[in-house]
């Protein structure tokens, strides 16, 4: 890409990006228009983005069908799946008794599915954590996290006193303080990426 | 004092700190400049991912890079903004790779942004001919499709390290597994906080807290990187500060 092509590209998003920024915090008519109008462009430019990814996701397995790498015809099945999903969809429509089935007996259940098999993995993950990074950290991390699961569980028998309070405890006062002062940390890193952006330091639209 | 009816106190507030931030980073990427190799604490999993760079490269491996599932419009962006960076970042340093690194991500316009920040990276060095816009790919359109999804990357790609630099939830943690077993390294940081405890039991160097954010100056992406990391401390104390100003005078009664 040539200089000045970068350049302009980098001067359109600067420009668009301050409107936007200052029509969050100065209250001018103006500003309000242009910020409501550009962010409708990013909405009807991010539907557009999402016809070109299907595109883009056909492309990736196409080629993988069509090559001798393991798990081609899982490729196959995505693909053919695609084109049921959106021959239905289309004619029928996506709120359509066909296109809810494909959601509620396909999808959903997939999904749940996936979630059952993290639970696992959590577990597996949580007891794999002692044997490769065994410290004080780690040791508190699994005894929190166990600690909080006994005192959520309803384990027949198990009635451990001061367990719901301990739990309780936990969580509104340690866990609470740490995730606040985690997102403090989040929010200001998010803050200066975005400045980055803003200035046209950190260019991810090219350049 | 009247303020305008175009302002009020809490937006002027909000300008102010922005503009305080800017400010602080211009100052810092000015100094740093004048002063160079200002020492940042040590991150075991930034060194760990320059060694996995290059022994990706002379091993003839990929690198895989993650870009989570969140969407470039929502509050979620700023991370998929700094796995770009890393992108950017392992693009460059493996160029010279039989394998080219892959990027996966959940949200089309961040896949797109991949595409054109690999195209842009390998253009910059002169490598063009390595560029392939299938390698910035979607993977799933909802989390766990997505997850899913980049499974068979790590699986089946002969990766040698995955480094998952965005917004994730706690699905991340099929993709942490899938890594570990594969025996490559998985280097991952969120924004979310569920994601994070996931990975700080699932992923070998998890990155907590804001130390995603801090990839940009630990892979030398530029002045202005450190210089944002050092405004970011500076700010942190001075929001700490206030905080505990705040809940003194709560407490003696004044607020």
């Amino acid at each position: 890409m040539k200089i000045s092509a970068r350049l302009f590209l980098a001067v359109i998003v600067m420009a668009i990006g301050l409107v936007v920024l200052l029509g969050f915090f100065i209250d001018l008519p103006v500003l309000n228009v242009l910020r409501t109008v550009f962010l409708r462009w990013a909405v009807i430019l991010a539907a557009v983005a999402i016809l070109v990814g299907l595109f883009n996701l056909a492309a990736v397995h196409w080629r993988k069908m069509g090559s001798r790498q393991p798990g081609r015809f899982y490729s196959a099945v995505l693909l053919i799946s695609m084109v049921v999903t959106l021959v239905i969809g289309l004619a029928f429509g996506p709120t359509s008794t066909w296109s809810l089935w494909i959601f509620n007996y396909i999808q959903v259940p997939v999904e749940s599915s996936l979630m059952a098999v993290l639970a696992v993995v959590l577990a597996y993950a949580s007891a794999r954590l002692l044997n490769r990074r065994i410290n004080l950290f780690s040791i508190v991390f699994l005894g929190t996290a166990l600690l909080i699961l006994i005192g959520t569980a309803t384990i027949p028998g198990l009635v451990v006193p001061g367990l719901t309070g301990l739990r309780a405890w936990i969580t509104q006062v340690p866990a609470a303080g740490g995730a606040r002062g985690i997102l403090l940390g989040v929010a200001l890193g998010t803050i200066a990426t975005g400045l980055r952006v803003l200035i046209g330091s950190d260019r991810p639209y090219g350049g | 004092m009247n303020l305008p009816s175009f302002l009020n106190p809490a937006g002027l507030l909000g300008l102010a700190f922005i503009v305080v931030f800017l400010g602080l980073m211009i100052f810092f990427a000015a100094s740093g400049r004048k002063q160079p190799g200002r020492a940042l604490r040590t991150i075991s999993a930034f060194a760990r991912l320059g060694r996995a760079v290059g022994l990706a490269v002379e091993a003839g491996r990929r690198l895989h890079v993650s870009l989570g599932s969140g969407s470039l419009n929502g509050l979620e962006s700023g991370s998929a903004l700094v796995g770009l960076t890393v992108l950017q970042r392992i693009a460059r340093a493996a160029s010279i790779s039989d394998r080219p690194p892959v990027a996966t991500s959940g949200d089309t316009p961040v896949a797109l942004l991949s595409q054109e920040t690999l195209r842009s990276t390998y253009s910059a060095i002169g490598a063009s001919g390595q560029y392939n816009p299938l390698a910035g790919q979607v993977s799933g359109l909802t989390p766990f499709s997505y997850a899913a999804g980049t499974l068979p990357v790590i699986y089946d790609q002969q990766v040698s390290a995955n480094v998952l630099a965005g917004h994730f939830g706690s699905e991340v943690g099929l993709i942490a597994d899938a890594g570990e077993r594969s025996g490559s390294l998985v280097l991952a940081g969120s924004d979310n906080l569920p994601a994070q405890a996931v990975l700080y039991a699932a992923a070998e160097e998890p990155l907590i807290g804001e130390e995603l954010y801090a990839s940009g100056a630990y892979l030398q992406a530029g002045p202005m990187h450190i210089a944002s990391l050092r405004a970011q401390d500076i700010l942190r104390w001075v929001l700490v500060g206030v905080i505990l100003a705040g809940a003194a005078l709560k407490l003696l009664g004044f607020l």
